[in-house]
């Protein structure tokens, strides 16, 4: 055995975690929240889905062919982006739009700011805010051409004039924002109108479930928003403790699908643990302004868009103190 | 006191099962053996030895050439052939006395005599660790005298004895445990005299509970040694982790553990203290890991210093199918070379051959996702200090800590963008360290 072995620095082991794994552990934690939302609203979900997805994936291409990059081998984070922003839209949406959004969250968000890991927003979360701002009435027509249960109908009913009002708004939340109680169960469930991947909080927790087992992601962010948000609405939300409208408030719009699946995109959010509580507690606040003590009735996409430019501050001010390097304690 | 675990690490796969149920095996080179005359940190031992000379076991063949240094012993019995460059795990040529195995190891006067420990003087005892060119054997090769004389040794309370083995597939510690820990126990209370005030403690990674069990049998009476299991977890056996989980006590890259009072040596140094004072045994033998999915025969094998690698991986049976990657050391922290046939030194403890090399892949873009951080055992961000690295950056490196990198690789093995991460950290830490010993 004449051959030369090979040679490198040390560590010559490698976890087996790649980042292609854990973007497919994304896609497969959000195939409940998929399937649920063609379920609810029909197969006009499944072509957005797709729309998004090819709309995602080709931009990524077609931009790495041009600038004579390398074209990432599949490393799914285009796939993510483009899933996301998919169950982030209303199923009603026009396909040319959806197809804008892809492109502005690859081209201009991700892309334009050095690709994967560099961007300083979610790139979903922010085609989303872009498509609210161009097409506000479009972005808001909660309409289900699919619907089983008389109580969402209700809520259709009832919110419909307030979530075309407002820029963006998922029907629940404009229920309760109108005065109305909510059926926690279908809320849980998931039959009433809202953007495509949002409605089901069951589903939802599933795969959330599914990426905490598998390590992907922590409690630290979701946990913190959602209790801070539920807290804040018990603070100032005027209805006290009153558990159908604070269940409400957290079931009821985007939080779930924001705290678990774009508040904790690695890119957008600070890696050391005390920022990530500080963070989600700064999302919940936001959020809780929005929603409560303004005029919207949804506010995660704009708290968690924001809050992606703080977190730059954030990750400075909690960078962790080395070991052996804390200020001299007297030994005893 | 001491805590349970240290923040950070790592749980790679751990590989021991391969070789740590073998007896060691007992080897006896056919071939040339070879002494580089720098086989520990400090200055390179000097020659006494000339072309054609005859040397026997346990002859001083290469002097001490400073304070910081360590006399060279010969293993065996023979002629000195030659006194050249030769190759040594570093990649580099270093000065080497080659001698010729005349294989009837006929040892010098008073070889192997008993010695009564407890007539020895402080100084007599230290004396003996320097003249059996003792250095840390765990893999820094630090010479042990110089170790064993603290500025104040009435400060030293903690003398903690290393048995954690936490790199991967090693397994020559644990076996040295488990077939001579009466040696290890016997070096340890040799060095327990030279340190009137300090407690031993033996610290040993839960995932060996043979070994946990036969030192807490043996030092049962002993009322200064202590055994402590420890959490299994990568680095569990670094200095820094090592001091804090047996103590409570923190270092940083600028203390000594004998800055906090505490004495921290590894199991076969301890063992070879006590060859060395009680036995009249220089340090002549080592036991090594011969490990690795592409080794036919994963065992240990106990080796006269300056045996080449080659003839252990014979006696192994060779390699059942072509490795990519050799590794002499843990897979963690050692070194890669591109030929096995070196000659076994003081501090290589193992051989490791793998038919696929984990490190051979390509970095992506890095992801923030944080894991490098969360796994650092001394709380550092390495993707920030590898940036600032890549981009000379040295005001930012040395603000963010960088130089307390200890160059563990727990940030290169988590990270899922496979980013060599502790290679340019420690690269940008050594260079600084260069030129700031330039600038002086």
């Amino acid at each position: 055995m004449n051959d030369l072995f090979h040679v490198s620095a040390a560590p010559h082991a490698r976890s087996p975690i790649t980042t292609r794994n854990i973007m497919q552990d994304v896609v497969i934690a959000l195939i409940p929240a998929s399937l649920f939302g063609i379920y609810n609203f029909g197969i006009r979900a499944l072509l957005v889905i797709l729309t998004t997805v090819l709309a995602c994936t080709v931009t990524e291409y077609v931009y790495c062919r041009l600038m004579k990059k390398r074209v990432n081998p599949g490393d799914y984070s285009d796939v993510v982006t483009g899933l996301l922003l998919a169950l982030n839209l209303p199923a009603s949406i026009p396909l040319w739009m959806a197809v804008m959004g892809g492109v502005f969250a690859i081209l201009i968000v991700k892309m334009l700011y050095g690709g994967v890991g560099q961007n300083f927003m979610n790139p979903a979360l922010a085609a989303r805010v872009f498509l609210i701002i161009s097409f506000p009435s479009q972005m808001a027509n909660f309409a289900i051409e699919k619907i089983s249960s008389p109580t969402t109908l209700d809520y259709i009913n009832s919110g419909a004039a307030a979530a075309l009002d407002s820029v963006s708004g998922a029907t629940p939340l404009a229920a309760l924002k109108a005065g109305e109680t909510v059926d926690l169960f279908q809320l849980f469930v998931g039959n009433h109108g809202g953007t495509i991947g949002e409605t089901s909080a069951l589903a939802l927790l599933l795969g959330a479930g599914y990426l905490l087992y598998r390590r992907v992601i922590s409690l630290r962010i979701p946990l913190t928003y959602i209790v801070t948000l539920a807290v804040f609405a018990l603070l100032f939300g005027g209805h006290g403790l009153d558990a159908n409208y604070l269940l409400g408030q957290v079931l009821g719009g985007g939080l779930i699908l924001g705290a678990f699946y774009m508040a904790t995109d690695y890119t957008t959010s600070p890696t050391s643990h005390k920022g990530q509580i500080i963070y989600g507690i700064f999302l919940g606040v936001l959020t809780g302004l929005f929603r409560i003590i303004g005029k919207g009735v949804e506010g995660v996409s704009y708290a968690i868009v924001i809050g992606n430019l703080v977190v730059p501050l954030i990750d400075k001010a909690t960078r962790p103190v080395s070991f052996g390097k804390e200020r001299a304690k007297v030994e005893k | 006191m001491g805590k349970s675990t240290f923040l950070g690490g790592i749980h790679p796969y751990e590989g021991k099962e391969l070789t740590m149920d073998k007896p060691t095996t007992v080897l006896l080179p056919k071939g040339d053996l070879v002494f580089p005359m720098s086989q520990h940190i400090g200055a390179p031992a000097k020659p006494v030895v000339a072309v054609g000379d005859h040397v026997l076991v346990g002859q001083k063949i290469g002097e001490a050439g400073g304070f910081i240094s360590s006399n060279i012993i010969s293993s065996i019995s023979g002629s000195v052939k030659a006194i050249e460059k030769r190759l040594v795990v570093s990649g580099k040529l270093l000065e080497s006395i080659v001698i010729e195995n005349d294989h009837e190891y006929k040892t010098v006067e008073g070889y192997g005599n008993e010695r009564d420990y407890k007539k020895m003087s402080k100084d007599e005892i230290r004396e003996a660790v320097k003249e059996a060119g003792i250095v840390g054997l765990g893999g820094a090769g630090f010479p042990t005298n110089v170790k064993l004389a603290p500025k104040n040794e009435d400060a030293i309370d903690f003398i903690v004895i290393n048995g954690a083995e936490c790199e991967p597939y090693l397994t020559s510690d644990y076996r040295l445990m488990m077939e001579e820990p009466e040696k290890i126990v016997g070096g340890l209370k040799i060095m327990l005299r030279l340190f009137d005030h300090a407690k031993g403690i033996i610290a040993i990674e839960d995932n060996k509970p043979e070994a946990i069990k036969k030192f807490k049998e043996l030092t049962s009476s002993e009322e200064r040694i202590e055994v402590q299991a420890l959490k299994t977890k990568y680095p569990q056996g670094g200095e820094r982790q090592l001091v804090y989980v047996t103590t409570g006590r923190k270092l940083n890259s600028k203390k000594l553990p004998a800055d906090v009072g505490c004495v921290v040596d590894n199991v076969t140094t301890v063992a070879a203290i006590y060859m060395a004072v009680a036995k009249s045994t220089p340090l002549t033998h080592r036991i090594v890991t011969i490990s690795g999915d592409a080794v036919t025969n994963p065992q240990n094998f106990n080796v006269p210093i300056g045996t080449d690698f080659g003839e252990i991986v014979e006696a192994a049976g060779g390699f059942k199918q072509q490795p990519e990657k050799i590794v002499f050391g843990g897979p963690m922290m050692g070194m890669a070379m591109y030929t096995y046939h070196i000659p076994v030194t003081k501090t290589t403890s193992s051989l490791l051959g793998f038919i696929k090399d984990e490190a051979a892949v390509e970095e992506s873009p890095c992801i923030r996702c944080g894991r490098c951080s969360e796994h650092c055992p001394l709380q550092l961000v390495p993707m920030q200090l590898a940036q600032a690295g890549a981009h000379n950056d040295e005001e930012r490196f040395v603000s963010m800590d960088g130089l307390e990198c200890c160059g563990c690789g727990c940030c290169s093995f988590v990270c899922p963008a496979r980013r060599g991460l502790t290679q340019k950290i420690m690269q940008t830490r050594n260079q600084i360290l260069a030129n700031r010993k330039k600038a002086k």
